[in-house]
C-alpha cells in the first residue's frame, strides 16, 4: 500500500483529524494528524486488515520552536509498507495520548521523549525520566534549554 | 645469573640485600597494586586490549578486584556523567587508604568532546575525587595505559610511608584539639 492510499483511507475514516499529507522527496512522506485522535488512528493502523502496522520503528520528540512534535515511524512486517505520522502540540500544554498500549515498544520511547523534550504522554503507565536523573530539572533537548550551574553541588559548566 | 645460583648459600658472596625498610615496603606495594576498574565508555574497550595477552596489564602486578574494599587504586575510564559521578564518589570513599586514582582519557580528565554542550557530563573526575595520574588520549593507546601505570608505580615507590603516618597523626591531633 502506498502512502497516498493509506492517506486516502485514513481521511475517509477520520476526516478532520487527518490534517495533511506532506511529500518531501527523497525523505519519507508524512501524515500530520491531530494529537487527540492519535490513539484511535494508531489502533486502526495496527489492527485493520490491509494496514497491519505491527512494528513501531521509532517514536521521537522534536522541538519546533513554538510547538513540540512527536513523530511515529510505523512498519508492517506482513505487507512491507511503512508510514510516518506526525503530531504537533503547543509547548505550554504538550499532551499527547500514549500509544504504549498498542505497541509495547513505545514504553521507553515515550519515556525518552518525555525526559528530553518534555512531551507528556497521557495514559502511559510509568511516565518517569529514563536517561537523566529523576530529580533533574528541565528538558535538555529543548532549544531554549539552559544547563544548570550546579547539580548536587557539582559544577556543571566547564 | 648471580643471585639465583647462590640460593643454597644465602650468606656467602653477596646473598644479602641492604636497603631501608621503607624502600622494601614501597617496592612491594608498587608491584602488587590491585585495582577497581570503573569502565564507562570507549576507554574501557581499549582497556580490554590492555588486559589481553598482547599488552598484559597483569605483569605490573595488578589484579582486577570487584569491590572497592580490596582495591589499591581505581581506574576511571570514560565519560563521567553527573548521574554516575555520585556513584564514583561513593566507591572512592569505600576504598581503604592508601588509595590512588588514575583518570584515563579526555572525558575523565576534562570533559573531552562534551566540554561545551555536555549538560550531563562532569567536566573532569578531579572535581569530585583526587586524581594522581592523568592518561591523555581519546581513547588512549594501551601504551599510554602502561605509561600511566609506570608513573603510578614510580609515585608509590617514592612515597614516604612512616613520615606520612606521623604527619597524619599530627593532623588528627590538630583536628581533635580544635
Amino acid at each position: 500500500m502506498t502512502i497516498n492510499e493509506i492517506y486516502e483511507q485514513l481521511k475517509e475514516e477520520y476526516g478532520d483529524s487527518i490534517i495533511e499529507l506532506i511529500e518531501n522527496p527523497p525523505c519519507d512522506s508524512s501524515i500530520i494528524v491531530k494529537a487527540e485522535s492519535i490513539f484511535d488512528i494508531c489502533h486502526t493502523l495496527r489492527d485493520k486488515p490491509g494496514f497491519e502496522f505491527d512494528y513501531l520503528m521509532c517514536l521521537s520528540g522534536l522541538d519546533l520552536g513554538e510547538n513540540l512534535s512527536a513523530v511515529y515511524h510505523l512498519y508492517s512486517m506482513k505487507h512491507s509498507h511503512k508510514v510516518v505520522l506526525k503530531t504537533i502540540v503547543p509547548k505550554d500544554n504538550p499532551k499527547i495520548p500514549s500509544v504504549e498500549k498498542i505497541w509495547r515498544t513505545a514504553d521507553w520511547h515515550e519515556r525518552e521523549a518525555y525526559d528530553l523534550i518534555g512531551i507528556i504522554f497521557e495514559g502511559h503507565h510509568n511516565l518517569i525520566r529514563i536517561l537523566c536523573p529523576y530529580d533533574w530539572e528541565g528538558y535538555p533537548l529543548r532549544k531554549d534549554y539552559k544547563e544548570p550551574e550546579y547539580y548536587h553541588e557539582m559544577k556543571v559548566p566547564y | 645469573m648471580g643471585l639465583l645460583n647462590k640460593l643454597n648459600q644465602p650468606y656467602e658472596a653477596g646473598g644479602i640485600i641492604l636497603g631501608t625498610f621503607e624502600d622494601i615496603l614501597n617496592w612491594g606495594r608498587a608491584r602488587s597494586d590491585w585495582y577497581l576498574h570503573f569502565g564507562l565508555a570507549c576507554c574501557a574497550i581499549e582497556f580490554m586490549a590492555m588486559n589481553a595477552s598482547h599488552f598484559d596489564f597483569m605483569r605490573f602486578g595488578t589484579i582486577p578486584r570487584a569491590t572497592p574494599r580490596q582495591a589499591d587504586f581505581i581506574m576511571i575510564t570514560g565519560t563521567v556523567t553527573l548521574k554516575m559521578a555520585e556513584r564514583i564518589k561513593k566507591l572512592w570513599e569505600q576504598m581503604a587508604e592508601p588509595k590512588y586514582c588514575i583518570s584515563v582519557g579526555s572525558c575523565a580528565n576534562c570533559g573531552g568532546p562534551y566540554w561545551e554542550h555536555g549538560y550531563h557530563v562532569l567536566k573532569g573526575v578531579d572535581r569530585i575525587i583526587p586524581v594522581h595520574v592523568y592518561v591523555p588520549g581519546c581513547p588512549p593507546r594501551p601504551e599510554a595505559f602502561q605509561d600511566g601505570m609506570i608513573k603510578l608505580q614510580k609515585m608509590i615507590k617514592e612515597e614516604a610511608i612512616f613520615r606520612k603516618r606521623k604527619k597524619l597523626e599530627e593532623e588528627t591531633k590538630i583536628e581533635l584539639s580544635a
